[in-house]
């Protein structure tokens, strides 16, 4: 067996296996990890068809940021895991509907004669995704990056306008006029004669 | 050498072969790693004590070189105790996750021309992206101690290191702008020309200090040492781990202020490069002895990376320790705005090709 | 890599509109509290500018810049003229509202051009990937406009339906625009037009579906409405009134681009979907909109009722059939502003005119906004020579050209229905003693515009030839 396809046995088991813990694991901070571990397994697996730039962006994006902060609420928050699961039965054959047709479709398309699936070019080594990928953003789909941007800037403007809140009245330190202050804005010297003791 | 390796082990298939290679550079790479390591604890405590006039360790060995070596074995030998109501795998588990990110980042940074590991395109991205998961160390270790001043501090450095990597990566921004490559070997070669004035430390010095700081903030150093805040919330996250486990935490710290260092001198301070070469005449450089140590050469990585290192440890002896609210106001109110109001001077700057950093371009 | 560098000026609208927007985000976070009408001011401003090299910018001739990505034609003038309308009439009516309950904020306004420029973003799009991420655009601006009073609960609440229906809309949708890409290997619409005819017949009715489902999420047709009562009740008036106007006028866009431009070989398929959805719309728009007590509610209703009838001119599948209906949107589009600035007009510090009660009399407290309410009941109803009548009409003559008189007699029903529930305003404003005998307070602009929008209603209903050549005109060059 090639190194590669062992590697590739490796990740895939240790993602088809870390997804469904997911699901099933009771803990919901033990299961935000093992979504940390599912996207770092499928980073791996894209390294393998070498898509770097894709698999460096999924553990940097997902991996070091986004799950970072889902961790981060978690782990705050105390979830009733009874609670959660008191309607499991019930919705159990609307899931296994659901699953069963998302499967159908994915074995029909794999099945098919695969035309959708040859137009894959291997390139080599000194190929750079990155620089590929960057030409077609910056050319091509500049309008819709740029849209994207934006949708990224309202983003940040609709949570600070719906978290941001003024209160005039607390005590905040300014550092800047902290280091501003001079001698005599804090101590005035009083000349005054001395009082005689009666 | 790597032919005789791979002459040895020609019975096995040639996938095999350089798995095996590759995990002989590793140990190459790591051995000398965990003994700077165990020097640099060394020497912090020499510097620190000289700075406020004490000896520091004198005892083992000689004026104390044997100290690390001691404390080291010392650790090794103590009980491993694990919390009543931990997650103890997790427990485990968190050091490991702390540590190993500050290992692999070594893999593409290029100690010579020809020295590196794995001369990967994106070598910039893969360090931001495995650096990016040593916050789960301190995060797992907080939360699987089951104790609040570790959940405390793991939440106070995840906060920490997640506003500090976006000021990070927008200075690394910067110097991928410069050299127009993710290769470090690229990004170093592009640092050639006129000795040190060549260095992107000139062009990029704001980004280049706002690295740095933020490199310590990402180390949980002092003055940035939150997440351990030993006289406010104990020792933080790493309140309840002892023994082994507890060492692995110490290392992976001081091995990631080297790897900060090491990259900063890369990014920032030509790597390899010699601070002369391109402005001496070559004939200086063809002298024996002297010349090749004033030429390009591994010895320079290694003396940058020292200068950085001093700089981690007199930070510590001189700076007291932010208050929370300070850290998070420095990260995003004056970080984030001046790195990107850089990046767009840097920009006019490349376009402009501003001598003699970005005349080629 | 054949790379031609775009054409920026057909887009200088959508760039001028984002340029000014950063530019007041700027400005407003260092105006005082008391300096905020400049921030209203200068988004008036805006408005206006970016008219004026919309209708200068214009060549008159079909354009496609970004690669494919944008397209200015006749239809994309208008509608965007439409919108910039529709937005204005919001900043003006919305001012006093806002400053009433203290969320007069930089942010409405912002949001609002941001908003708006997802509109524009939507009316030019030429690809899936620019209609996806206009309508994301869009829809953002939306949700944290109607979450911004943060203090109420009921508005929380409606933020929070609308996020996660707008979520799941979104995925559907995304999910349908995956689908056809696939079929095709394009996501260029004129690109997907001529791949349809050999592409995977399966595949695509599963994208078409997918993507039905979720323009009709977005428009709120029935049976995917159940949101959109409840959104328009919960937030502010303000906020009702801006996503219950100029999105409309998008929303026709996306099905106009999608199916008009991208998916019109595909017709025989998605006409019977929207003829379920149409009559559907109708039916349960104006039946239950009978019940209402709340005008907010009502007004909703009577919304899914008009996007019923909005899809009788889209499912003919001919560019006049299109065109009736980007009539409508626009007749629609002007008697809802009306509509919803009444409510405003009534409303003041600390009372919400909502309640069907609070229009009890208002004959008598004042006759002229009593007339100009009457106009607008009357043109929702469509009862001639008022706008609405007009709109309708164009549809239904359009249904009945393509053969499908059934389906008119059905929209004449309902619209018959729909005209009691407009007529109880009207009863009510006339014939009702009035609960208070207050003044109705509130600052000129608002009653010149509000006058101005409902004598509009009254003056295009007399004289309809001007809009509607518009929008034929707007069909014929593609």
């Amino acid at each position: 067996m090639g190194i590669e396809k062992f590697i590739f046995y490796i990740f895939s088991v240790l993602l088809i296996a870390s997804a469904s813990m997911v699901i099933t694991v009771r803990n919901p901070v033990k299961a935000a990890l093992f979504l940390v571990l599912a996207f770092f397994a499928s980073a791996v697996l894209w390294l393998l068809i070498k898509a770097e730039f894709l698999a460096i962006v999924l553990v940097l994006v997902y991996v070091g940021a986004v799950m970072v902060l889902f961790l981060f609420v978690v782990m705050m928050l105390d979830i009733n895991i009874e609670r959660m699961r008191a309607g499991f039965i019930r919705y159990l054959p609307l899931g296994i509907l659901v699953a069963l047709t998302m499967a159908g479709m994915l074995i029909w398309v794999v099945s098919g004669d695969g035309s959708a699936f040859n137009h894959s070019v291997l390139h080599g080594p000194s190929y750079s995704n990155t620089q590929a990928l960057g030409l077609v953003l910056y050319t091509n789909y500049v309008y819709p990056f740029e849209i994207a941007a934006v949708i990224l800037l309202v983003a940040i403007i609709a949570a600070i306008t719906l978290t941001l809140r003024r209160r005039p009245n607390t005590k905040h330190q300014k550092p800047a006029e902290q280091i501003a202050v001079k001698r005599h804005d804090r101590v005035r010297m009083v000349k005054m004669k001395a009082e005689e003791r009666k | 050498m790597i032919e005789w390796i791979t002459s040895l082990l020609s019975f096995l298939p040639s996938g095999w072969v350089t798995v095996i290679i590759i995990l002989i550079k590793i140990v190459v790479i790591v051995l000398p790693l965990m003994l700077a390591v165990a020097y640099l604890t060394y020497a912090e405590r020499k510097i620190i004590g000289a700075m406020q006039v004490r000896l520091g360790p004198t005892r083992v060995g000689w004026n104390g070189s044997l100290q690390p070596i001691a404390d080291a074995l010392k650790l090794m030998f103590k009980e491993i105790i694990i919390p009543a109501k931990a997650s103890k795998f997790l427990f485990l588990l968190a050091p490991l996750l702390l540590i190993g990110p500050a290992l692999a980042a070594w893999a593409v940074i290029p100690f010579d021309a020809q020295m590196v590991l794995a001369n990967v395109n994106a070598g910039l991205l893969y360090v931001l992206a495995i650096t990016s998961i040593g916050v789960y160390g301190v995060i797992i270790a907080g939360w699987a101690s089951n104790s609040k001043y570790a959940l405390l501090g793991a939440m106070r450095s995840a906060a920490q290191i997640v506003s500090y990597e976006i000021a990070m990566g927008f200075a690394l921004v910067g110097v991928l702008m410069a050299a127009g490559s993710l290769n470090f070997g690229d990004i170093v070669r592009g640092q050639e020309g006129y000795g040190f004035v060549s260095w992107y430390m000139w062009p990029l010095l704001p980004l280049f200090v706002i690295y740095f700081i933020s490199g310590v903030a990402e180390t949980n150093r002092a003055p940035f040492d939150m997440a351990e805040g030993e006289s406010e919330i104990v020792a933080g996250f790493h309140v309840e781990y002892s023994g082994m486990p507890f060492a692995v935490f110490f290392l992976a710290e001081y091995a990631n202020m080297i790897l900060i260092s090491a990259l900063a001198s890369v990014m920032f301070l030509g790597g390899w490069l010699s601070p002369l070469a391109g402005l001496l005449p070559d004939s200086v450089f063809e002298i024996p002895l002297l010349g090749p140590l004033l030429g390009s050469g591994i010895h320079w990585f290694f003396i940058k990376i020292a200068v950085f290192l001093f700089f981690f440890l007199w930070f510590r002896a001189t700076f007291p320790r932010y208050r929370y609210d300070q850290i998070m106001r420095l990260g995003w109110k004056v970080f984030i705005p001046i790195t990107i109001v850089w990046l767009l001077v840097l920009g006019i700057a490349i376009l402009a090709g501003l001598p003699p950093w970005f005349s080629a371009a | 890599m054949n790379f031609e560098m775009p054409n920026f000026l057909l887009a200088l609208p959508e760039i001028f509109v984002l340029g000014m927007a950063c530019l007041l985000l700027l400005i407003d976070l260092f105006l005082k509290d008391q300096d905020r009408h400049l921030t209203y001011l200068f988004s008036l401003f805006t408005l206006v500018l970016v008219a004026v090299l919309t209708v200068y910018g214009y060549s008159g001739e079909r354009q496609i810049s970004f690669n494919g990505a944008y397209v200015a034609d006749g239809m994309s003038q208008v509608l965007k003229l439409g919108v910039y309308f529709a937005v204005f009439v919001v900043f003006v009516y919305a001012k006093d509202y806002l400053r009433d309950r203290g969320i007069f904020k930089g942010e409405f306004y912002l949001l609002g051009l941001f908003g708006m420029l997802g509109m524009m973003i939507m009316i030019s799009a030429h690809s899936l990937l620019t209609l996806y991420l206009g309508l994301e655009l869009l829809s953002l601006s939306m949700y944290a406009m109607v979450a911004m009073q943060r203090d109420s609960a009921r508005a929380s609440e409606a933020a929070m339906k609308y996020f996660v229906l707008g979520a799941i809309a979104s995925g559907m949708l995304l999910y349908g625009m995956s689908m056809i890409y696939g079929a095709t290997g394009t996501l260029d619409l004129s690109g997907i037009a001529s791949q349809a005819a050999t592409a995977d017949k399966t595949l695509m009715a599963f994208g078409l579906v997918f993507l039905l489902v979720g323009v009709a999420f977005k428009l709120g047709a029935v049976p995917f409405h159940m949101w959109l009562p409840d959104v328009y009740e919960g937030a502010p008036t303000a906020v009702t009134l801006y996503i219950g106007s100029a999105p409309k006028i998008a929303a026709f866009a996306l099905l106009a681009r999608l199916l008009g431009d991208g998916l019109i070989n595909l017709h025989d398929q998605w006409q019977g979907i929207l003829i379920i959805l149409a009559v559907l719309s109708m039916a349960v728009g104006n039946i239950v909109a009978i019940a209402q007590t709340n005008l907010k509610r009502m007004l909703a209703y009577s919304t899914i009722s008009h996007a019923g009838f909005l899809l009788l001119g889209i499912l003919t599948g001919t560019r006049s059939g299109f065109s009736s209906s980007m009539f409508y949107a626009l007749s629609y589009v002007l008697m809802a502003l009306g509509g919803f600035g009444m409510i405003m007009l009534i409303s003041r510090k600390g009372f919400e005119g909502d309640k069907l009660d609070d229009f009890k009399g208002l004959n008598k407290r004042s006759p002229w906004y009593a007339f100009m309410m009457l106009i607008l009941m009357f043109s929702m109803a469509g009862v001639p020579p008022f706008l609405g009548f007009w709109a309708k009409l164009s549809v239904l003559e359009e249904v009945v050209a393509s053969g499908m008189i059934w389906l008119a007699v059905v929209g004449v029903v309902f619209s018959i229905i729909g005209v009691f529930y407009y007529l109880r305003i009207i009863k009510l404003m006339y014939f009702d003693e009035p609960a208070s005998e207050e003044e109705l307070e509130c600052s000129a602009d608002m009653r010149l515009m509000i006058s101005a929008n409902a004598l509009m209603v009254l003056g295009i209903g007399l004289f309809p030839g001007a809009l509607m050549a518009a929008c034929a005109a707007a069909f014929s060059t593609t």
